[in-house]
């Protein structure tokens, strides 16, 4: 039983970290029908950030994971400007296989700058491990858990309740008309590039204490985070966090069954059989047919 | 009977066709060395692969995220047959398409029932399962550090394992691929295709089965990723997993989208120069991924019709050129 | 055979969510007759359609041509059947010639599969000949031959209807619906599509169409039916039509 909580634990912890990656693939989404395959690399830029500011320039903790927040929203911002606002063609697909061209970039240039070694992070308030209904937990998986889950709320609230989230929603809906409401949709798409690179940075912060950061970690957090995205629903900030939690479970139990170096493909397993059983994710619309408007 | 003829593009690329062909086929007499043969035999191995991926891409507008799991699983197969089971290669070839045929079928049957961007998702999924099973299923597979010993391909008693013959074998290959791809596209499937890639409702507002088609089209480019496959694992002689990952398959997309989606020169244009390119930076580890990566975005953001239009432009005022001073 | 129905529209009906685009509606359409479907905006008439053709299905009632039940049946399955369309905004192929648009029409009269496709048989040789042919044919009678091998994209508004005209014609349909054709077009251009459209019911084919043009639609059709709000409120000649008071007070305004 303690452990079955145990591995619901580390499951839990490493799905907050999908589901924040989770909820940065639907900001960018539902604002611009893109899938952005940049997402994974923000979360390990802002581990590397970080990690940089406080071991590299000796700043202290809490001002090193500002900074590694901050520098990564901040180049996510710049990141959309040059290549959504610049592109000739600015369609969907296009701009996909820009976002898979950029979170190439982005690891090229860390692997020139900080080469191939991981880097670590302190944990925030120590690694002495408290004892939760006869499970160890660190306290670092709490914050990773509590941070995300605020996050995820925060978002969700944005997105529903205010008028910039609301724009947001409607301007993926359908881009023209909301441009011609007066939504400026240049900007929104930059904002929600920007808010999504930080999340991304935020998640890459909280967990780097725990499993350290290299320049390819990116990758496998970023598609798996998107699974998550497609399991929860891509349309719902609260769906996405929830796939999130579900596939860290589901690996979590997977790798504790035995197969280990299975569990990687557990992400992919559950993406294609939702994709078969339900497409528009557990908490999104009705059915994955979209009715064409001619 | 002129009013009838095919649309303009059609005998001028069988010329350009052959003209490229002819040089293939002499380049080995003119070659430097022997190294720089190898390559030009791996860079027809990604010509193949990209042509499947762009008749995909480009003639029926999906997106594939995953391809080079069907090239992977094309070459384990082939390898296994061979290396585990002593198959001859070519029976072993024939098995690897039937095969990834097979699991191309069932990928793409249900997820290309439903609209928009679902088949790519899918085939990134499958991409990453089959490159896990790849490095798992260590019985069969070697596991990460791969197979080994696989034999050469032979027909006969006639082994093509030379440098030189393995150049010609895939080369030759290529050229049924591309010539098979120039017909498809000038046929009525071809434009069925070009007709869904333009607007699917109308396309099936005219009769074209748009689903079937593009079921269709999704397991023939896994049959070209599946033949690549095979000559990939006889000519290297070993196949690993991790050949097959997703960085693989976005290299192909780079590649098919530099060249330029739905172009028939894309794929060959694509795949020679980004084949090629590591060459030339090999002293650099991050540089290398770093400049794929801008060339990728470069690409899409100010020439989304790849490199190929330039050359047919050139091609065009070529022409113009020579008819203005060579008199009608 | 002229003068029995061979579209007919049986107790329809289409909502989305809260909205009802169609209401119980119910008309037919003669064989080898112009019917046209007059309403305001909003009234239902290319949901209509979408209906007709497939794209979306009713919540009630069917869809009846030349004998067959269709619902169910899927816009291509539903185009062998004879049933053609142009749409409001040209569905135009723009990476495609014009004859290559035309051909797209005359797809289900070939056969041609994947391996014809990818090794050119002699059998799909003569195929393709005889599909370009006829496609000639059609674009002569639009009277855009001269522009077969240009790139659609490049042609005018006017022209991309023709287009979509001739490539509905190019399926040899038994009945064409026609999406507001007259929409942008010039006074010129628009008398040339009605007699391209005479010529085609002349031939025998039926046409439905939807049209905002009154001075079109009373010259052009045989029969009228007017819908507002997703129903019916009027059917009949275009004679009766212009005296209906409820088609009046809702639609048209006094003088016509």
């Amino acid at each position: 039983m303690t452990e079955l909580l145990q591995l619901l634990i580390s499951g839990l912890t490493i799905g907050s970290v999908y589901g924040l990656v989770a909820v940065g693939f639907c900001m960018v989404y539902n604002t611009t029908g893109v899938i952005n395959f940049a997402q994974g690399e923000f979360v390990m830029l802002g581990g590397m950030m970080a990690a940089t500011a406080s071991s590299g320039f000796g700043w202290p903790l809490p001002v090193a994971l500002v900074f590694g927040v901050f520098s990564v929203t901040l180049i996510g911002l710049i990141a959309e400007k040059l290549t959504f606002g610049l592109s000739r063609k600015p369609e969907v697909l296009n701009l996909i296989i820009v976002t898979i061209g950029l979170a190439i970039v982005i690891q090229g240039g860390v692997m020139m700058i900080w080469g191939t070694f991981p880097k670590e992070l302190p944990a925030f308030s120590g690694e002495a491990s408290l004892k939760v209904l006869g499970a160890r937990v660190t306290p670092q998986a709490i914050w990773v858990i509590g941070v995300s889950v605020l996050i995820m709320a925060a978002v969700g609230f944005f997105m529903k309740k205010s008028v910039t989230g609301t724009a947001m929603r409607a301007a993926s809906s359908d881009r023209g008309t909301a441009s011609l409401m007066g939504i400026p949709v240049g900007r929104l798409s930059t904002l929600s590039f920007a808010v999504a690179a930080g999340i991304g940075a935020l998640a890459g912060v909280i967990i780097t204490p725990l499993t350290m950061t290299s320049y390819d970690h990116g990758t496998l957090i970023g598609l798996k985070g998107f699974c998550a995205a497609i399991i929860g629903g891509m349309g719902n900030v609260y769906g996405a966090f929830l796939g999130g939690l579900i596939l860290g479970a589901a690996e979590a139990f997977a790798a504790g069954s035995g197969g280990s170096g299975y569990e990687d493909a557990v992400a992919f397993l559950l993406l294609i059989v939702l994709l078969l059983v339900r497409p528009s994710g557990l908490l999104g619309g009705t059915g994955g047919e979209r009715v064409v408007k001619v | 009977m002129s009013k009838y003829r095919y649309s303009q593009a059609t005998a001028p690329r069988w010329f350009s066709l052959s003209v490229f062909l002819a040089f293939v086929a002499v380049f080995p007499a003119v070659s430097p060395n022997a190294y720089f043969l190898n390559i030009l035999g791996f860079a027809g191995i990604y010509v193949l692969l990209c042509t499947g991926l762009n008749i995909l891409m480009g003639y029926a507008g999906q997106v594939s995220l995953g391809h080079a799991a069907f090239w992977g699983l094309g070459a384990y197969i082939s390898g296994v047959l061979t290396a585990k089971f002593g198959w001859p290669p070519v029976v072993a070839l024939a098995a690897s398409v039937v095969g990834t045929c097979v699991v191309a079928l069932a990928v793409g049957i249900p997820t290309l029932r439903l609209k928009g961007h679902y088949l790519a998702m899918a085939t990134l999924g499958v991409g990453m399962i089959f490159h896990t099973f790849f490095v798992q299923f260590a019985d069969l597979t070697g596991g990460p550090s791969g197979l080994v010993d696989v034999p050469s391909f032979s027909v006969g008693s006639i082994a093509i394992g030379t440098t030189l013959g393995n150049y010609y074998f895939i080369w030759a290959w290529v050229a049924i691929g591309l010539m098979g791809a120039l017909n498809l596209s000038q046929s009525r499937m071809g434009r069925a295709l070009n007709a869904i890639k333009g607007s699917e409702i109308a396309a099936e507002c005219m009769g074209v089965d748009t689903y079937r088609y593009k079921v269709i089209i999704f397991v023939l480019s896994a049959a070209y990723a599946a033949i690549a496959g095979s000559l990939y694992v006889h000519s290297i002689n070993f196949v690993a997993p991790a050949t097959f990952g997703f960085m693989s398959s976005v290299l192909l997309l780079t590649m098919v989208v530099v060249g330029g989606i739905g172009a028939f020169w894309g794929p060959v244009i694509g795949a020679c120069i980004l084949s090629l390119l590591p060459e030339y930076l090999r002293a650099y580890e991050g540089l290398e991924v770093l400049l794929y990566g801008l060339i990728l975005v470069g690409v899409m953001m100010f020439m989304p019709n790849g490199l190929a239009p330039l050359f047919s432009n050139l091609r065009l005022r070529f022409r113009s050129v020579n008819r203005a001073e060579g008199g009608g | 055979m002229r003068g029995e129905a061979i579209l007919s529209i049986e107790g329809v009906s289409k909502s989305y969510g809260g909205l009802t685009a169609v209401s119980n509606l119910s008309f037919q359409v003669a064989a080898g007759a112009i019917k046209a479907v007059i309403g305001p905006n909003g009234a239902g008439k290319s949901t209509l359609f979408n209906l007709i053709t497939g794209i979306e299905a009713p919540v009630s009632g069917g869809i009846v041509f030349d004998g067959c039940h269709m619902n169910g049946l899927k816009p291509n399955r539903r185009a062998a059947l004879g049933l053609a369309r142009t749409f409001q905004t040209p569905q135009i192929f723009e990476n495609m010639t014009v004859l290559d648009n035309v051909l797209v029409g005359r797809h289900l009269h070939g056969k041609a599969g994947l391996f014809a496709a990818l090794f050119f048989t002699g059998a799909s040789r003569r195929e393709d000949l005889a599909m370009r042919s006829r496609g000639f044919e059609v674009l002569e009678k639009v009277g855009l031959a001269d522009k077969a091998h240009e790139e659609a994209g490049d042609l005018a508004c006017g022209q991309l209807k023709l287009l979509e005209m001739a490539r509905a014609l190019a399926l040899d349909p038994k009945i064409v619906l026609l999406d507001e054709f007259a929409a942008g077009l010039t006074r010129q251009e628009t008398e040339h599509m009605m007699t391209i459209v005479r010529g085609i019911r002349d031939e025998g084919v039926t046409v439905l169409l939807v049209e905002h043009d009154m001075h079109l639609v009373m010259n052009l059709s045989d029969e009228i039916v007017v819908l507002n709000f997703g129903e019916k409120i009027g059917e009949g000649t275009p004679e009766e039509i212009q005296k209906d008071e409820r088609v009046i007070e809702v639609y048209l305004g006094t003088e016509v």
